[in-house]
């Protein structure tokens, strides 16, 4: 392979060779000599007391090894701690406490309530139904608004109104704003909850060594330090007796972002039963066992002049919390949500409410986009809302809107501060895809003829490169959140990569493979990546947030420079000149203008270990190590466009076409890029079109089978046409911002905003998602019956 | 229960006596460590499991091990010829048709049999084919090409 520049190279994946023969090695590939098999006992209640729990049957059960009550491991396991807390002076913030296995009280269908031990799968999911647990079911609430209300069932004793935190942000005066405004509209707007549907569920091995009190865990995570670090705290054992491996993971989308209560759980009975114990999640228990996302109710005001200035945003906010905090929860409706309700506009009052709420649902955490999508739908939808209401054309606004073109920094009201930005630059170049006039003629025709077409738009950014600590921090964090890489060269030039993301399915072994072979003209086959084992890596972060490349891609620039620094110092010493005279390109080390004084990259690694002849004072050995904590996020934005038609007699509604544009800064792999803006498009539309997680008011989850959730399949899409304008960050030297929730983040407003436009001479003015059939029929035939209603009020009238 | 089958699995027969409620996916992952071929769901829906039997995408979670007595078995492990890809798995590769790989093996198996039963298949086709095959990852964009990219270097027009 090449080893010139490899940076902006479609180079294919070196993960696919394995993956594509069948040797991936997922949790429940790995095998160890005498495996227990745990099955865990779930309430079917959504809220109910345990007034006993009695095992005997399924302790004697054949092939039944043990079984473990929240009672029996109470004092091995604490609570599940809330790794991100709000001010709690602020915000009332209330953390109440989480076992692993509910002991008093179960607060959702799904909660865990024992554990089952077989010697096989089949002899532990087997004796799951013979324990027997006496649950006095109670009065259960799974709507968010409605678990404010007065009277309302209570969730947790200690959080009274069901109310985890009220947060507030704002920017200017939003009520002078509206006061002085030419026009206010207001919407309700439901961002609905959705499953996240990682292709692999989760699933743990635990492995205990009773001679060294060694605790391995592999588990489908993202984060594998954090789920060590946050393991040690919850059982007491010590943190660096305790190594966890992410093997290779099956899709995260952020909902394998957490401590679950079953990472504990599997780890204890390891070491209690001195056995290797597995945990493999099935897909029905996955949909009430891990976190969903979204969940929000929204009324949304937007006010500006009649002629297209808009001048500030109101938004309030229900966010679904679940029953129980999960590990980030708190952080996904505040910080990630109302930091971005500025959208990439210039308006300067602002004013953002939410009420963080419990329910006896699953608890709700970041899924893709997190808190942006919600943001991003909540902007562009009231965007075009207001465009609407004043009659001008929703493009036209957005221009007058726009905040102009920067390159290094933009202060926006709310207080913080953008990195880069092109946004008019973005949506030039998404209609250099789309003709936009054209369509508005054929949107024309096509009416006349009965067919109903729309467009829609989302002129979207979003906060990416997870995080500078000290803000992070401020703001409620309780983990830093920087990156961290080691660069080990060996004798022979060879090279190891270390680094602490934690990638499933985003490419890292090649985008940061090509960033080494580019800096050190080492070939891509000689480099190898290494990430998920924290006994390999020191601490990392993991990777969530569109954070890899842009956090822990300029960690890896860090330390490829130091060894770059170093490997110039032997080499210089080498031809007995100064280091600074030392030029490194392509692999080679040389002094300009002296042609036989060259040095190849092997060589100097070589004499780094031998030691033979390094300068005076320099140590052997050839390793960086770094740890890079950014100044800013950064903020990738870009304009996407959806066309869509719906059938007047069925109330489908079918995407005709898809347009991205995107501006993620500086790209390492375009086809790595592209695919991650596929797959986020595909989620977006999902969710405006199909997906929605639903319950009954007694706390069943009604859509709880992949069966009943509609998970997009791929005659649900076209051929998707995505491109890229680049603005480089200053965040970081990569100039990278990131570019694993763009799609997610933008598509779903520019589809909704696609179908209103389709209805508006009916006189839709909003939808709420899933834009399924059904909701399509019943808004065209109401629209017009309205019509007809208003028509014939206006005949009578007239007579 | 015990009952005996015999199977022959990529081109190796087997005589096996395995439980009767033994899936065909557990007979393969867990008796045979064909590791390959992923369990997604519990309901038929996800396509991870796909497997050739007699040379019809099967879902193999949703058989039992006993239905495949006397079948030919081809799973992921079974594509690759001699040390040579399947021009399905190359491509895959070339044409970046994974991202966390876990619906991969299925969704090669599928496609082999769509390209099998149709070698120039339009791309409503290959969208069709693949429905019964869940990807959360790549959006299917790529997917698609992938296949239709195999079918080229098949010889497909």
């Amino acid at each position: 392979m090449t080893t010139g520049t490899l940076i902006g190279q479609e180079v294919k994946r070196v993960e696919d060779q394995a993956l594509i023969t069948g040797r991936g090695q997922y949790v429940d590939d790995l095998r160890l000599p005498g495996l227990l098999h745990i099955a865990i006992v779930r309430s079917p209640y959504g809220h109910a007391k345990i007034n006993n729990i009695d095992v005997s049957a399924a302790a004697n059960a054949p092939g039944v090894v043990a079984v473990f009550t929240g009672a029996d491991l109470s004092e091995q396991l604490g609570s599940l701690p809330a790794g991100w807390l709000l001010d709690e002076e602020a915000t009332g913030m209330k953390a109440p406490e989480h076992p692993p296995l509910a002991i008093e009280k179960v607060r959702y269908v799904g909660d865990a309530v024992a554990a089952v031990v077989g010697s096989s799968p089949a002899a532990a999911s087997d004796a799951v139904a013979l324990v027997e647990v006496d649950y006095e079911p109670l009065d259960a609430v799974t709507d968010a608004e409605q678990a404010t209300a007065d009277g309302a069932p209570v969730v947790h004793d200690d959080a009274p109104g069901n109310l985890a935190f009220d947060w507030a942000v704002g920017a200017g005066d939003y009520d002078a704003a509206a006061a002085e405004a030419d026009v206010v509209v207001s919407e309700r707007i439901v961002n609905q909850r959705l499953i996240p549907n990682p292709m692999e569920a989760r699933g743990i091995m635990a492995d205990y060594n009773a001679g060294t009190e060694q605790l391995t865990i592999w588990t489908s995570t993202q984060i594998p330090h954090l789920v060590r670090l946050l393991f040690a705290l919850v059982t007491g054992h010590p943190e660096h007796k305790v190594r966890v491996i992410a093997p290779d993971v099956g899709g995260g989308f952020g909902c394998k972002l957490y401590l679950y209560a079953e990472e504990v759980i599997c780890g204890i009975i390891a070491k209690n039963l001195e056995r290797p114990v597995k945990w493999i999640e099935s897909r029905t228990e996955n949909y009430v066992a891990t976190t969903h996302g979204r969940d929000h109710i929204a009324d949304a005001e937007i006010c500006g002049t009649s002629d297209g200035i808009v001048t500030g945003l109101k938004v309030h906010v229900y966010a679904n919390l679940g029953g129980y905090l999960s590990t980030f929860a708190p952080a996904i409706p505040t910080i990630l949500f109302g930091l971005m309700l500025g959208g990439c506009y210039k308006f300067e009052n602002l004013s953002c409410q939410v009420k963080g709420v419990f329910t006896n649902t699953t608890p709700v955490d970041a899924y893709r986009g997190a808190g942006r999508p919600e943001a991003t739908y909540v902007v562009e939808r009231m965007m075009e809302r207001y465009a609407h209401e004043i009659g001008r054309d929703v493009l036209g606004v957005r221009r007058r809107n726009f905040v102009r073109p920067f390159k290094r920094g933009h202060d926006m009201p709310i207080g913080v501060t953008y990195d880069s930005g092109n946004y008019q630059g973005a949506l030039a170049a998404a209609l250099d895809k789309f003709d936009y006039q054209a369509f508005r003629q054929e949107q024309r025709d096509a009416r006349r003829e009965g067919r109903l077409l729309g467009v829609g738009f989302s002129t979207y950014i979003e906060i990416c490169g997870m995080a500078p600590s000290a803000v992070a921090g401020a703001l409620g964090a309780g983990a830093g959140l920087w990156e961290s890489s080691t660069v080990r060269v060996h004798p022979t030039g060879t090279v190891t990569v270390f680094t602490g993301t934690s990638p499933h399915g985003q490419g890292h072994e090649t985008t940061l493979a090509q960033i080494t072979s580019s800096r050190l003209g080492v070939p891509m086959q000689n480099i190898e990546v290494v990430h998920g084992d924290t006994e390999r890596h020191q601490f990392g972060t993991g990777t969530f947030g569109s954070r890899s490349l842009a956090v822990g891609g300029q960690a890896l620039m860090m330390s490829l420079d130091k060894v770059i620094e170093k490997a110039k110092k032997i080499a210089a010493h080498e031809m007995g000149v100064d280091a600074k005279q030392v030029r490194f390109e392509n692999g080679t080390f040389y002094v300009e203008d002296i042609q036989e004084r060259e040095i190849p990259w092997g060589d100097v690694a070589l004499g780094a270990y031998w030691a033979k002849n390094l300068p005076d004072g320099l140590e052997p050995g050839l390793e960086a190590v770094s740890f890079f904590d950014p100044q800013n996020f950064t903020w990738p934005f870009g304009t996407h466009i959806a066309v869509i038609e719906i059938d007047e007699v069925t109330g489908e509604t079918k995407l005709n076409r898809y347009v991205a544009i995107d501006d993620v800064g500086n790209v390492i792999n375009p086809m790595i890029v592209d695919g991650m803006v596929h797959g986020g498009i595909a989620q977006g539309v999902g969710q405006a079109l199909q997906e929605c997680a639903v319950y009954s008011d007694d706390g069943q989850l009604l859509t709880g089978s992949m069966m009943d959730y509609a998970v997009p399949t791929a005659e649900d899409f076209p051929t998707f046409e995505t491109g890229r304008t680049v603005t480089p960050t200053t965040v970081n030297a990569l100039g990278a911002k990131g570019a694993g929730e763009t799609g997610t983040i933008a598509a779903s407003p520019a589809v909704v905003n696609a179908a209103v436009d389709a209805l508006k001479h009916l006189g839709v003015k909003h939808l709420n998602m899933p834009l399924s059939p059904e909701r399509m029929w019943r808004t065209i035939q109401d629209a017009k019956e309205e019509r007809r209603a208003r028509r014939s009020a206006a005949a009578r009238r007239g007579n | 229960m015990n009952q005996e089958l015999s199977i022959t699995i990529n081109g190796t027969e087997h005589r096996l006596q395995v439980p009767s409620r033994t899936l065909l996916s557990q007979l393969l992952r867990d008796v045979l460590d064909l590791t390959g071929t992923h369990v997604g769901c519990d309901t038929s829906s996800c396509g991870a499991c796909t497997v050739l039997v007699d040379g019809n995408a099967t879902k193999s979670c949703t058989m039992f091990a006993v239905q495949a007595d006397g079948c030919k078995v081809t799973t992921v492990e079974g594509l690759a010829s001699n040390g040579d890809l399947h021009p399905i798995q190359e491509a895959f590769r070339e044409k970046h048709g994974l991202q966390c790989g876990f619906c991969t093996p299925g969704m090669m198996i599928t496609a082999v049999q769509i390209l099998e039963r149709n070698p120039s298949p339009s791309e409503a086709e290959i969208r069709s084919g693949l429905r019964g095959n869940l990807c959360r990852c790549t959006g299917y964009h790529n997917i698609v090409a992938a296949v239709q990219h195999a079918a080229t270097i098949s010889g497909g027009e």
